[in-house]
């Protein structure tokens, strides 16, 4: 009789090996682990859910009155509130991904260190639960949007508001990938782990969530500033979400077109190295 | 041939000793770059070899062996043999330095209390969790859930967070869990040491019935050997990373409790051993020597001469002696008393024999107890020791012992007289 076997576990030393095949098996557990985060998260505060509310509100706030008036950096054409806002929803869905997906291994070393499944799931269910925060943050800026189109505030929506899943999407995977190079290499190097949270606010005043890149005559479409700060994969996502809702702004699909190879090649990456590490991280984490 | 559910052939596991690296980033980079430009290692310590940096230190040394479908496996060995590296390596937690695994079916591992248990949850939805985690679907348990409740006797408490759960409450549930899943191999490690006896008990019948009725696989790794008895049809000995002995659990048992330097000995010093804090020592056993044997494996009916050497600080205290006699699992089988003891100050000695026509064919330990009792019954203790370790083999007169069974204990009683 021949023997039947359905898994064979081997040694350490492949390329890229991923249980991609188990991870369908796997919808459960994923939407359990989201429920867990979003459940855990929000255990014994007084106010729950409204929090997700309250941080990008106040985040507005600071940002329309130091950034926006007193600064003058905000926008021009559309109230500096929405403007604020609808960027500091999108750059926390972003970032966020990117500084939760960081500690898969480190901050799960408990589970993953006694039981098997496959640990692509971890940073799945983290990137998923970011977006039901973004979700209550998305439904409160619509509040605001629908208030500033009947007080006639200059805001004009259109039809490239279709692109937001895309978009949304793109930044999630984004802020996965590095999320997940960064992981890989905490398992090993705890000195990341300090970059990250310094490191993502850094890159928030390098993408256009605090200003708008557009009423600064350095960053002018054409220059060469404006070539390099275009680079950063961030800048033309937020830009066109700004465009769909608020009418405010440039489109540039050249410069998107690099940012989703640029959110490919990253998210490749993230998965080789995560698929590296994730064998034996359990002996040096 | 039986068909296999796991086999694990060839396998070794390294780990490096010390630091993990440069530690850094940076110490990382610059030993990287050396290498690259085949200069001195900057962060070698002075006299350290570029590649013996770190020491190695095999946890599992080319370690193969097969385990069949339907069996109960107990894996034995001492702490740092090897037991939960192996049973990481079958969960697929890490990845073996060399060799392959194969496994046939899925794989539920418990290899601590409550994995994956999420403190702020509430009962209920750390059995969802923790099903999930452990491979489940979300039909799958909610077919179980009553049967997993009842069986944790935990139903009054399935709403509360598990973060104001006791210990026990958490093994139970937990287990529960994990035993109710329909994988096809179930690994447990020292899962049992928490529950009360009766829960003990009930996860015992339940990992039988598991085995014997559903035909699945379980793998246990435990230090309580009565455990280790009532659940394994088999046992694999580890020591040292290597396997040592692989056959029935009353062997391997036996295998693994005499696994030190006092086998085959006739002179077993205990000077130098760990004493019971009570023991006030001022009697002190120095050792005890078998004289006129060269073996410590005995016929059945033997009668063994031996001398016990002591120490004592004076000579006026009444000196008692007993000798409790221990199964190999370390279940005493019963007490012999040694009466007074007549001694001065410095060193004494006392002759005895031990009679092994009371003791069923099999491994003992015996502990060596010096002791004053006064009228009141209160005793002082002045020395404990295991002090001896003997064989009682089969003989001539162990005819009514040929078919022992393990239920009718290791004593054998002085034969009844009809009147």
């Amino acid at each position: 009789m021949e023997q039947k076997w359905t898994t064979i576990v081997k040694t350490e030393n492949k390329f890229f090996d991923m249980d991609i095949k188990g991870l369908k098996n796997c919808k459960d557990l994923i939407f359990l682990f989201v429920r867990r985060t979003f459940v855990a998260k929000y255990k014994q505060t007084v106010l729950g859910p409204a929090w997700a509310i309250i941080q990008p509100f106040f985040t507005t706030v600071v940002y329309s009155v130091f950034f926006g008036n007193i600064a003058g950096l905000g926008a021009s054409g559309v109230p500096n509130f929405i403007f604020y806002l609808s960027g500091t929803i999108v750059w926390t869905l972003f970032s966020s991904c990117l500084t939760e997906t960081s500690h898969t291994f480190t901050g799960n070393s408990a589970i993953l260190g006694k039981v098997y499944f496959p640990r692509l799931v971890m940073p799945i269910s983290t990137a998923i639960s970011q977006f039901i925060g973004f979700f209550i943050q998305f439904a409160f800026m619509l509040c605001f949007l629908v208030y500033y189109m009947i007080t006639d505030a200059g805001v004009s929506p259109n039809l490239y508001i279709l692109m937001t899943p895309v978009l949304l999407i793109q930044l999630a995977v984004l802020g996965m990938g590095f999320g997940m190079i960064i992981s890989s290499l905490t398992t090993k190097y705890r000195d990341l782990a300090m970059v990250v949270s310094f490191g993502v606010s850094l890159w928030s005043y390098c993408s256009p969530v605090a200003y708008d890149m557009f009423s600064r005559s350095q960053l002018a479409p054409g220059t060469l500033l404006y070539k390099i700060y275009m680079l950063n994969p961030v800048t033309p996502s937020i830009n066109i979400f700004r465009y769909a809702f608020l009418g405010t702004g440039e489109i540039d699909w050249m410069f998107y077109t690099i940012s989703c190879v640029t959110t490919v090649a990253v998210a490749l990456l993230g998965a080789v190295m995560f698929s590296k590490s994730e064998k034996t991280f359990m002996d040096t984490v | 041939m039986e068909e296999l559910a796991i086999k694990v052939e060839n396998v070794s596991k390294e780990y490096r000793l010390g630091a993990i690296g440069g530690a850094t980033l940076k110490g990382e980079i610059q030993s990287g770059l050396a290498k690259l430009l085949h200069k001195e290692d900057p962060n070698l310590k002075i006299g350290e070899k570029a590649h013996g940096k770190n020491e190695r230190f095999l946890a599992l040394d080319d370690l193969s062996f097969d385990i069949k479908k339907g069996e109960t496996v107990g894996i034995l060995g001492h702490n740092g043999a090897g037991k939960s590296t192996i049973l990481k390596l079958i969960c697929r937690v890490t990845a073996p330095t060399k060799g392959n695994i194969y496994l046939n079916g899925r794989i539920t591992s418990m290899l601590e209390v409550g994995t994956g248990f999420h403190p702020e949850l509430t009962g209920r939805e750390n059995v969802y969790l923790n099903g999930a985690i452990l491979g489940m679907s979300k039909a799958e348990i909610d077919k179980k859930f009553d049967e997993i409740v009842e069986f944790s006797e935990v139903g009054q408490f399935i709403d509360t967070p598990v973060k104001r759960y006791s210990s026990g409450m958490k093994v139970k549930l937990a287990f529960s869990v994990a035993s109710h899943l329909d994988s096809e191999i179930l690994i447990m490690d020292e899962v049992l040491a928490v529950g009360d006896i009766n829960f003990q008990n009930k996860c015992i019948n339940r990992m039988n019935k598991v085995a014997e009725k559903d035909g699945r696989t379980v793998v246990y790794v435990s230090h309580n050997m009565a455990t280790v008895k009532s659940l394994c049809q088999r046992c694999i000995v580890l020591g040292h990373g290597k396997k040592i002995f692989e056959g029935s659990t009353e062997e391997a048992i036996a295998v693994y409790m005499q696994n030190d330097e006092m086998d085959n000995a006739v002179f077993f010093d205990t000077s130098k051993a760990k004493r019971h804090p009570k023991c006030n020592k001022r009697h002190l056993l120095q050792n005890l020597h078998l004289y006129e044997t060269e073996t410590n494996k005995f016929s059945y009916g033997d009668v063994v001469p031996f001398r016990i050497e002591w120490n004592s600080e004076n000579d006026d205290e009444r000196l008692l002696m007993k000798m409790v006699i221990n199964g190999i699992d370390t279940t005493p089988v019963g007490v012999i008393f040694g009466g007074e003891l007549e001694h001065k100050k410095g060193v004494n000695t006392a002759e005895y024999k031990l009679d092994t026509s009371y003791l069923v064919p099999g491994k003992y330990t015996v502990d060596v107890i010096l002791y004053d009792q006064d009228q009141a019954g209160s005793v002082m203790f002045y020395d404990r020791a295991t002090a001896l370790r003997f064989d009682v083999e089969h003989g001539d007169k162990s005819e009514n012992l040929k078919h022992w069974f393990k239920d009718w204990g290791n004593a054998v009683l002085p034969c009844i007289e009809r009147i």
